[in-house]
């Protein structure tokens, strides 16, 4: 196993559906904010402050706390060049760092082969929820994939559960190395194989975690605590992954994105608590974004597909504050409508590939692009 | 041969030919003959009508134009799988969807890729030079392959370059001249500038040609000049002999058994030389018809002999067991939900990872995408209250499956009669004597050990092939 207690770990935590990020740090003594949101604003006397120009959206309140005690990197006006505005097109050049061509590799898991290149341990990278995001996909490189930790497992199906262990040790005995067997016959039994360790090794994380921390009850947080009890069970987990959604907020969403917020906001909140009771928050950091802003004025209950977002990292080895500049609302200067992105996104993965996991970024995120100081 | 071996052949070639049969369906077939099921499978008939798209246009309306939510594109295509009495047709959707891969990750027009998919249907089977010449009108193609910018005072390359790397004749049969001589012959082959998306919504995308954007001179392919337009392309592409064996070999690979990655296909043999031979010959003696290859390749003594020779896509795999389980024969709730299940295997419909399309055989398969493929069957056979699973148990009782020896085989007869090594084979029985007999008194305790044994069959590496 590769896994130390000091082995840095991320968290990235994907805000599908495209987060309005004029709405989630606000600009609340701009008038053009209140100029171009007749409809879909929040209210100035609501609005969290930070300084005098900016402030969080009501229900950021967690994550403002947090920012006050030094470890949230606000990371301003995020993007790329020339967005589609298409949400696949655009999670899909977040994902694998092809904003030219269609990319078949996603970022995160080649990480994950180059902190694991021997394939020591099934359970390296994990995503939490169904299926792998094209950020973890790379042929050849196992990711588990977790929608609750509770039931995970093989034949699940079988609710007998002598029946189901005695199931599991046939599983075993059938998947178990044979001679002279065929290749595909042998690296179906070895991922098999693969497949029933990391179950069973991912099965003592609930077994080992105890905690006084409580966590909200949301897809979100459900998922964090699996992050939180996978992490400190010290299964040599290094890349976690889950998302939230969905911020595509065409319409009512005065209603939805407080909501959204306040179900991702509590669900940190409890994660980096549950961690500090653990003693354990000094060598994880979490990465949060979204495929793109939202258009800058609305559209009379909602907001449309936007250029510019803003990114966060959280966590005790971040350096707080803001980072880069929040880009201009002024009418000349918008493109399309849109918040004009100021800092290339590969560069935030950059700094987490090179600041964090020390290794080079360049293979990873395709090329070289600007890092930014966050990491104490 | 035997009755069960007639059985067996049948639910291998419907396997192949289709999404798997009930074992009443096989039945069916056998005493109609093989190849005469042949024969109906490549020429439906009105009798055979494709999927029930007036129930899911009266339940589900939305799966119909799904615009902007491709899961719900998703799940319209795999309800036409498990629903079309036109398997193969089907079927061969899914075969050019593979070869000529189009992402909705670029696309973002739901309704477009289901356009292609209905395209592929109508003519899936028929002339391949037919086909290239839809595929290029295609208008969810040309937004994929940027063919709307290709204009004839600034060519783009991207069309040009896939129709003959990917489509037609494979790499290192052409030159990088041929690749700009084909991108200029399809100068002006565009689609219909497109309405703004809001606040209506997204609308139909339509092919359209566009004269004056037309590099209309003289051009150099292959050895042929000419004024040559696209058709004219197609025309020179079709004859050339790599096509043949590109498109029979993707044949081969799709309906026969797994060969290599199709970039290695320049530098590894083909796994059976003979067979694609056969398969080329029928081809081009019939002008490229893709129903005289279909034809020739199922009633061949190589296709009956290669019994799960193949790794089951993960489409495969969700259809073939929603078919056997009886799962969504009605378009009811829950039905977004299987559109997404192939994904959790690594295969996202309609949205292939790039225009190569997916890696097939072996690298379907990975630690992640092996646990979902294993409980989604489990879940499903082992759930009694299913028609189809409990269709087989009170078959099985009719049958008088009593001792561990008949369960276990009757259970591998109705998961589509497979094949065990003996070493699995003897570990199911193992696991089966434990049990005993199966007591029919207690009904519900010998169906659950009816579903048992069947997910743990679904569990081996053998159910893995198909």
């Amino acid at each position: 196993m590769t896994s130390t207690k000091k082995d840095p770990v991320l968290v990235v935590l994907q805000l599908t559906g495209g987060n309005d990020y004029f709405n989630t740090i606000i600009p609340y003594n701009d008038s053009l904010y209140y100029d171009n949101r007749p409809y879909v604003k929040y209210e100035r006397d609501q609005i969290i402050p930070i300084d005098n120009e900016l402030g969080f959206m009501p229900t950021m309140g967690p994550v403002k706390d947090l920012y006050d005690q030094g470890k949230v990197a606000i990371i301003h006006g995020i993007g790329y060049p020339n967005s589609p505005r298409s949400h696949f097109r655009s999670m899909d050049i977040w994902h694998t760092c092809e904003p030219d061509k269609v990319g078949t590799e996603g970022w995160a898991g080649r990480m994950a082969r180059e902190l694991d290149p021997n394939k020591e341990n099934v359970l390296t990278a994990i995503n939490f929820g169904h299926g792998l995001p094209r950020a973890l996909a790379v042929p050849g490189v196992p990711v588990a994939a977790i929608a609750d930790l509770g039931t995970y497992g093989l034949l699940t199906g079988i609710s007998d559960q002598s029946q189901r262990s005695l199931a599991l040790d046939l599983f075993s005995r059938m998947y178990s190395p044979t001679v002279g067997g065929s290749m595909v016959g042998d690296y179906l039994r070895s991922t098999g194989t693969d497949a029933m360790k990391g179950a069973d090794i991912v099965k003592i994380a609930p077994e080992k975690y105890s905690s006084t921390v409580e966590y909200p009850n949301s897809p979100i947080a459900t998922h964090l605590r699996d992050i939180a009890q996978v992490y400190l069970a010290d299964l040599g987990t290094r890349i976690f992954y889950t998302q939230h959604g969905s911020f595509d907020t065409h319409a009512g969403e005065a209603a939805a994105h407080p909501k959204l917020w306040e179900e991702v906001s509590q669900g940190i909140a409890a994660f980096f608590q549950d961690l500090n009771e653990h003693g354990r928050g000094d060598n994880v950091i979490m990465y949060l974004f979204s495929e793109f802003g939202r258009r800058v004025h609305d559209n009379g209950s909602g907001t449309d597909h936007g250029a510019a977002g803003v990114s966060f990292f959280i966590g005790d080895p971040i350096k707080g504050g803001m980072y880069g500049e929040y880009p201009s609302r002024k009418p000349e200067h918008l493109e399309q409508g849109d918040l004009v992105p100021n800092y290339d996104f590969r560069g935030a993965y950059s700094t987490i590939v090179e600041d964090w996991f020390k290794m080079d970024a360049k293979p990873i995120v395709n090329g070289n692009f600007q890092k930014l100081p966050v990491l104490k | 041969m035997s009755h069960k071996e007639d059985l067996a052949l049948m639910a291998h070639l419907m396997r192949r030919a289709g999404f798997g049969a009930t074992r009443e369906e096989l039945e069916r077939r056998v005493a109609k003959g093989y190849e005469a099921t042949v024969e109906e499978l490549i020429n439906p008939t009105e009798a055979q009508p494709a999927g029930r798209m007036a129930l899911l246009l009266r339940y589900h309306p939305s799966f119909l134009l799904p615009g902007g939510v491709p899961f719900s594109a998703q799940a319209n295509w795999m309800y036409q799988m498990i629903s079309t009495q036109r398997p193969l047709e089907e079927k061969m959707a899914l075969f050019w969807h593979h070869v000529f891969a189009t992402g909705n990750s670029k696309v973002d027009n739901a309704d477009q890729m289901l356009e292609q998919v209905e395209m592929f249907r109508k003519y899936g089977m028929g002339n391949y030079q037919t086909m290239l010449v839809e595929l290029s009108r295609n208008p969810a193609m040309i937004f994929w392959l940027d063919n709307n910018e290709n204009h004839r005072d600034a060519v783009n390359e991207n069309w040009g370059r896939e129709l003959l790397e990917l489509f037609s004749m494979g790499v290192s049969n052409y030159t990088e001249v041929d690749v700009r001589e084909v991108s200029r012959a399809f100068t002006g082959w565009t689609i219909a500038p497109k309405l703004p998306r809001l606040p209506y919504g997204r609308f139909p995308w339509k092919f359209e040609y566009k004269e004056e954007d037309h590099d209309d001179t003289e051009k150099s392919f292959l050895g042929e000049t000419g004024r040559f337009n696209g058709e004219d392309v197609i025309d020179i592409i079709v004859k050339e002999p790599a096509t043949a064996r590109f498109i029979c070999r993707h044949l081969y690979n799709f309906f026969v058994a797994d060969e290599p990655q199709v970039p290695a296909w320049t530098i590894e043999p083909a796994r059976d030389e003979e067979a694609l031979e056969m398969m080329i010959d029928s081809f081009v003696s019939s002008g490229y018809e893709v129903k005289a290859v279909l034809k020739t390749m199922f009633n061949s003594e190589f296709f009956k002999k290669a019994r799960f020779a193949k790794i089951k896509s993960p489409t495969e795999v969700v259809a073939g067991t929603l078919k056997m389980v009886g799962e969504f024969q009605f378009p009811d709730v829950g039905l977004l939900q299987i559109g997404k299940e192939p994904t959790y295997m690594g295969q996202s419909l309609l949205d292939p990872p790039s225009v190569e399309g997916w890696h097939t055989g072996s690298e379907w398969i990975n630690s992640g995408s092996l646990l979902a493929r294993i409980n989604f069957v489990a879940d499903r056979v082992a759930n009694t209250q299913l028609p189809g699973i409990q269709t087989i148990i009170s078959q099985m009782k009719s049958d008088g499956v009593r001792t561990p020896e008949d369960l276990v085989d009757a259970s591998l007869e109705h998961m589509g009669y497979l094949e065990l090594a003996e070493e699995t084979k003897g570990q199911l029985l193992e696991y089966a004597r434990k049990g005993g007999n199966l007591d029919w008194k207690n009904q519900e305790t010998a169906g659950r050990r009816v579903g048992e044994m069947l997910a743990l069959i679904g569990a081996t590496t053998e159910y893995q092939f198909g």
